[in-house]
C-alpha cells in the first residue's frame, strides 16, 4: 500500500539539492539529462565547426587550406563526433532521459544509477574519442566507417578511435536497456500501452534496436582492436579472410542505427504537432505499428550500405527489396503527421516550425533514400555527393531540427523560463534557408558524379559547391542567433507550467520547473494522450 | 530514516520484476555481442571447410569435454542455491554457490593449460607457428582464441559477481523474501554456460 | 504495488534431473562427432547444442515458468539472430 503523501512545499530539482558533487552524483534523471545536454551540445559545436572547415575546403578546386591527409582526418572525426556522440545518443539522452518518466507518469526511469553510469560512459567515450587529436598521426582517416583493410594499416590513431566508439556504443545499450524496463513497468495506472504517448513509443522501438544491434558494432570493431594490436588477420583474405565480412558486421549494427538516429525524432514530431494544432494525432495506433516495423526490418536491410562491394547478385537484390519494404512505415508516419495538421486550430510557434520543416526535409531525404536504396540506380551514385545529401537530409533536417524543435518545445518546462519568440523565427527561418542552400546542391553534385570524401574535385562541380560553402555559413548564423536567443531566454519571463496548453502528463501535472520526482502524487489516467476535446479543463497551465 | 529517504521511498518501490527484465535485457547484449562472433566464423568455416577441421585436429577433446562438464555442473549448483535459499536455507545456498565458483576457477585453470600448450607450441598470437598457418587455418585459431578469451572474461565476470551475490546472500540483504540478485547473478552465469554450449561442438568436435 | 516473485521453487531432484539430461546430450553430441556426417555435421551438432540451451534455459533459467512476454522476446531475439544468419548467407552462398 502506498502512504498517502503529505502535503509538500514545491522545490524544484535544481534546488533539491545544490553543489556540483550533488550533480556529479545525481540519481534524478533529469539532472542527469541536462548532464547530457550540455556535453552534447558541446561535441555538436566542435564537430559543427570541424564540418565549416570541409566546406571552406570545397569552396574552390585546389587546395585552400589544408592537406589531403589533414582533410580525411577532419571528415572522420567530424562523422564520429555527429554521429557517435551527438546523432546516436542525443534525443534519447536529452529528451528521452527528462520526459520519459513524467510522460508516462513515473518518478524516474527503472534504473537511475545505470543512468548515471550511462553518463559517465558517455563523457568517457567521448573525452577518448577527441584525445585522437592530440597525439601521435592524428585522429582516424578511415572515415567513420573504419573500413578493414585500411583501417587496420594506419598509422592513425585509430584504435583509440574504435574503443571510444565501443565504450560509447555501452552507455547506448544501458540507455536502451532502462527505457525498456521503465516503460514496461512504471507506467502510472490506468496507462495501458495504447495510451502511451508517441514521443515514449518512438523510444520503445529505439531501445529495441539499441539493445540487440548496438552489440554488434562492438564486436566488430573490438575485432579492429584485435588485429590492430594482435597482428591477427581476420579480415584479410591472404589468411583465408574477407574484408567484405568486415562491412556486413558494420552495417548489421549501423543500418539499424539510422533507426536509432530518426525514429526518436519522429516521435518528437508526433509529440510535439499536435499541441500545437489542438488536435489528436491522426491515425495514433498506425503509428505505433510503424514505428515497430521500422525497427523491426530495418535489422535486415544493411547490404543497402555494400551493392558496390562484391556482394552477390542474389543479395544485392534481397536487400533492396527489403529496403523498399522498410520505406513504407516512414511514409505512413509522413501521410499522419500532415493529416493531424488539416483542420486543426493551428498556433505557430517554434517548436512547430522545427516540425514542419522535419516534415519537409524528412519527405526529401527519404525520397532520396529511395533513389539510393534501389539497386541500379545506386550503382551509379553509391559513394558520391548524392548520398551525403541524402544522409544529412534525414539526419540534420530531420534528426537535427526535431532535436531544437524539442529544445524549444520543453525548454519552459526545463528551465521555468521564456525565451523570445520571435528571434527564434527569425533564427529557425536563416537556418532552414542555409541548411537548404548547404545540402540540396550536393543532391545535384552526386548526380553529375562528384565523389565523396574528396578533398579536391574537377572545376565543372565549382558552383554547386560554392553555393553549398556559402549555405552553411547561413546556417552558421542562423545557429548562431538561436542558440544566443535560447542562452537569453534564461533571463526571460518566468514561464507559467503549461504555456502551450498540452494535455499530456509532463505538461499538466508537473511544475515548471518539475520537483525532484516530478509529481505530488502519481496521476491515474483515464483519457487518450492527445485527447483535445474540451482540453481547456484539463491544461492546468499555473503561473 | 531521513525526509529525503523517506520521500524516495515513497514515490519508488522495489520492483524485482523489473530486475529481472533488465538481466535479460542485458543477457541479450551479451548473445549479440557472441552473436558477432558466431557470425565470422559462420562464414570462415563455410569458406575453408578443410582448414578448419584440420585446426579442430590441434584442440584436445579431453579437455574441452571436461570444461563442458565444469560449466554443466556449475549450472546445477547455482541452479540449487536459489532452490536453498527459497526454502530459507542460507548456509546451503551461499555452501551452492561457493561450490559453483570453484567450478568456475577449474574451468579456468583448463583453460590456462590448454593456452599454455597451444603457446608452447607457438601456436599464439604473435608467433611463428601462428605467422605460418595456412588461410582459412589461422582464422580458425584467431576465432579459438578470440572466443575462447570472451568467454573466459565472462567466465571471471561471472565468478566475480556470484561472489558479490553469496556476500549479500551472507549480509542479509539478499533474502529468501527478496532474492533477485541471485537470480539475476545465476541467470548471468548460465548465459556463460550456453556460450560454451554452443563453442565446445562448433571448436572440438569439427572432427 | 509490484509482486516480489512468482514463487515457483524447482525442486532439488528435478533440477539434478536436467543436469543429467545436460550429460547425456554431451555424450551424444561427443559420439556423433566421430562419424562423418559431411553437411549434415554442423546442424546436428548445433541442433544437439539448441537442446541443451533449451533445457539450460527453459528449467535453470527458469523460463518455462515466467510469463509470455519474456518468452516471447527470448526467442525472437534468436529469431533475429537466424534472419541475420540467413541474410548474410544470401551473400556468401552466392559468390
Amino acid at each position: 500500500m502506498t502512504a498517502i503523501p503529505q502535503p509538500r512545499e514545491y522545490v524544484n530539482f535544481y534546488d533539491a539539492k545544490k553543489g556540483l558533487m550533488s550533480w556529479l552524483v545525481t540519481h534524478d534523471h533529469k539532472r542527469i539529462a541536462l548532464m547530457y545536454f550540455y556535453a552534447i551540445s558541446g561535441f555538436f559545436i566542435v564537430a559543427f565547426c570541424l564540418g565549416l572547415l570541409m566546406r571552406l575546403e570545397l569552396i574552390a578546386p585546389g587546395r585552400q587550406l589544408m592537406d589531403p591527409q589533414i582533410y580525411n582526418q577532419v571528415f572522420t572525426l567530424h562523422g564520429v563526433i555527429m554521429i557517435f556522440l551527438f546523432i546516436i545518443p542525443g534525443i534519447p539522452a536529452v529528451f528521452g532521459n527528462f520526459s520519459l518518466p513524467p510522460l508516462i507518469g513515473a518518478p524516474d526511469v527503472a534504473f537511475p544509477k545505470l543512468n548515471l553510469i550511462s553518463w559517465y560512459l558517455y563523457v568517457i567515450g567521448g573525452l577518448l574519442a577527441l584525445s585522437t587529436l592530440m597525439f601521435g598521426d592524428g585522429p582516424a582517416d578511415t572515415g567513420w566507417t573504419f573500413y578493414a583493410p585500411y583501417s587496420v594499416k594506419t598509422g592513425t590513431n585509430v584504435s583509440i578511435a574504435v574503443l571510444a566508439a565501443f565504450i560509447l556504443g555501452f552507455s547506448s545499450i544501458l540507455t536502451g536497456l532502462n527505457f525498456l524496463v521503465t516503460m514496461h513497468r512504471m507506467r502510472a495506472p490506468g496507462m495501458t500501452w495504447f495510451k502511451m504517448p508517441l514521443f515514449p513509443w518512438a523510444l520503445y522501438a529505439t531501445s529495441w534496436i539499441q539493445v540487440l544491434a548496438t552489440p554488434v558494432v562492438g564486436i566488430t570493431l573490438l575485432m579492429i582492436i584485435a588485429e590492430r594490436t594482435l597482428g591477427i588477420g581476420l579480415f584479410d583474405p591472404a589468411l583465408g579472410g574477407d574484408p567484405v565480412l568486415y562491412q556486413h558486421l558494420f552495417w548489421i549494427y549501423s543500418h539499424p542505427a539510422v533507426y536509432i538516429m530518426v525514429l526518436p525524432g519522429m516521435g518528437l514530431v508526433s509529440e510535439m504537432i499536435p499541441v500545437f494544432v489542438k488536435k489528436s494525432i491522426f491515425g495514433y495506433k498506425v503509428i505505433v505499428y510503424s514505428s515497430l516495423a521500422i525497427a523491426f526490418i530495418g535489422y535486415f536491410v544493411w547490404g543497402h550500405h555494400m551493392y558496390t562491394s562484391g556482394m552477390s547478385g542474389e543479395a544485392r537484390i534481397i536487400f533492396s527489396v527489403l529496403t523498399f519494404l522498410v520505406s513504407i512505415p516512414s511514409a505512413i508516419k509522413v501521410f499522419n503527421w500532415v493529416s493531424t495538421l488539416y483542420k486543426g486550430s493551428i498556433d505557430v510557434k517554434p517548436p512547430l516550425l522545427y516540425s514542419l520543416a522535419f516534415i519537409f526535409q524528412f519527405t526529401i531525404g527519404g525520397l532520396t533514400g529511395l533513389v539510393v536504396g534501389a539497386l541500379a540506380a545506386d550503382i551509379h551514385v553509391h559513394d558520391t555527393y548524392f548520398v551525403v545529401g541524402h544522409f544529412h537530409y534525414v539526419m540534420f533536417g530531420g534528426t537535427g531540427f526535431a532535436f531544437l524543435g524539442a529544445i524549444h518545445f520543453w525548454y519552459p518546462k526545463i528551465w521555468g523560463t521564456m525565451y523570445n519568440i520571435k528571434w527564434a523565427n527569425i533564427g529557425f527561418a536563416i537556418l532552414f534557408v542555409g541548411f537548404n542552400l548547404v545540402y540540396f546542391p550536393m543532391l545535384v553534385l552526386g548526380m553529375m558524379g562528384m565523389p565523396r570524401r574528396y578533398y579536391d574535385y574537377l572545376p565543372e562541380f565549382t558552383l554547386p559547391n560554392q553555393i553549398s560553402t556559402w549555405g552553411s555559413w547561413i546556417m552558421a548564423l542562423g545557429l548562431l542567433i538561436v542558440i544566443v536567443n535560447l542562452i537569453n531566454g534564461r533571463k526571460g519571463p518566468r514561464a507559467s507550467t503549461n504555456p502551450w496548453k498540452s494535455v499530456t502528463l509532463d505538461w499538466t501535472h508537473t511544475d515548471s520547473p518539475p520537483s525532484l520526482y516530478n509529481f505530488d502524487e502519481i496521476p491515474t489516467v483515464t483519457r487518450g494522450p492527445y485527447d483535445y476535446r474540451d482540453y481547456e479543463n484539463y491544461i492546468k497551465d499555473k503561473p | 530514516m531521513s525526509s529525503d529517504d523517506a520521500l524516495h521511498d515513497q514515490m519508488i518501490h522495489f520492483d524485482s520484476y523489473g530486475k529481472k527484465l533488465g538481466m535479460w535485457l542485458f543477457l541479450f547484449t551479451e548473445v549479440l555481442l557472441f552473436g558477432g562472433l558466431f557470425i565470422v566464423y559462420a562464414a570462415y568455416r563455410f569458406m575453408n571447410p578443410e582448414a578448419f577441421h584440420a585446426g579442430s585436429q590441434e584442440l584436445d577433446l579431453t579437455i574441452g569435454a571436461i570444461n563442458t562438464v565444469f560449466l554443466l555442473t556449475s549450472s546445477l549448483t547455482v541452479a540449487l542455491s536459489i532452490t536453498a535459499l527459497q526454502k530459507g536455507d542460507t548456509k546451503k545456498s551461499i555452501d551452492l554457490i561457493m561450490i559453483t565458483i570453484l567450478f568456475a576457477l577449474a574451468f579456468m585453470f583448463n583453460k590456462y593449460y590448454e593456452w599454455t600448450m597451444k603457446y608452447e607450441h607457438g601456436l599464439f598470437p604473435g608467433m611463428d607457428h601462428y605467422n605460418e598457418l595456412s588461410a582459412g587455418e589461422a582464422q580458425f585459431f584467431n576465432l579459438y582464441f578470440l572466443m575462447t578469451g570472451l568467454h573466459a572474461v565472462h567466465v571471471i565476470v561471472g565468478a566475480i559477481i556470484l561472489l558479490f551475490v553469496a556476500w549479500g546472500i551472507k549480509k542479509g540483504t539478499i533474502t529468501q523474501d527478496r532474492y533477485i540478485y541471485l537470480e539475476n547473478g545465476g541467470l548471468y552465469w548460465h548465459l556463460v554456460d550456453v556460450i560454451w554450449i554452443y563453442l565446445f561442438p562448433l571448436f572440438y568436435l569439427i572432427i | 504495488m509490484s509482486e516480489e516473485h512468482s514463487g515457483h521453487i524447482v525442486s532439488y531432484k528435478f533440477n539434478i534431473l536436467i543436469w543429467v539430461d545436460l550429460l547425456i546430450f554431451t555424450f551424444i553430441t561427443i559420439e556423433i562427432a566421430q562419424f562423418d556426417l559431411q553437411e549434415l555435421t554442423v546442424a546436428v551438432a548445433l541442433i544437439v547444442a539448441s537442446i541443451k540451451t533449451f533445457l539450460v534455459g527453459s528449467y535453470f533459467m527458469h523460463l518455462k515458468f515466467e510469463d509470455r512476454f519474456l518468452q516471447t522476446i527470448v526467442v525472437g531475439v534468436g529469431v533475429i539472430f537466424i534472419l541475420v544468419l540467413i541474410f548474410l548467407f544470401s551473400d556468401y552462398l552466392y559468390f
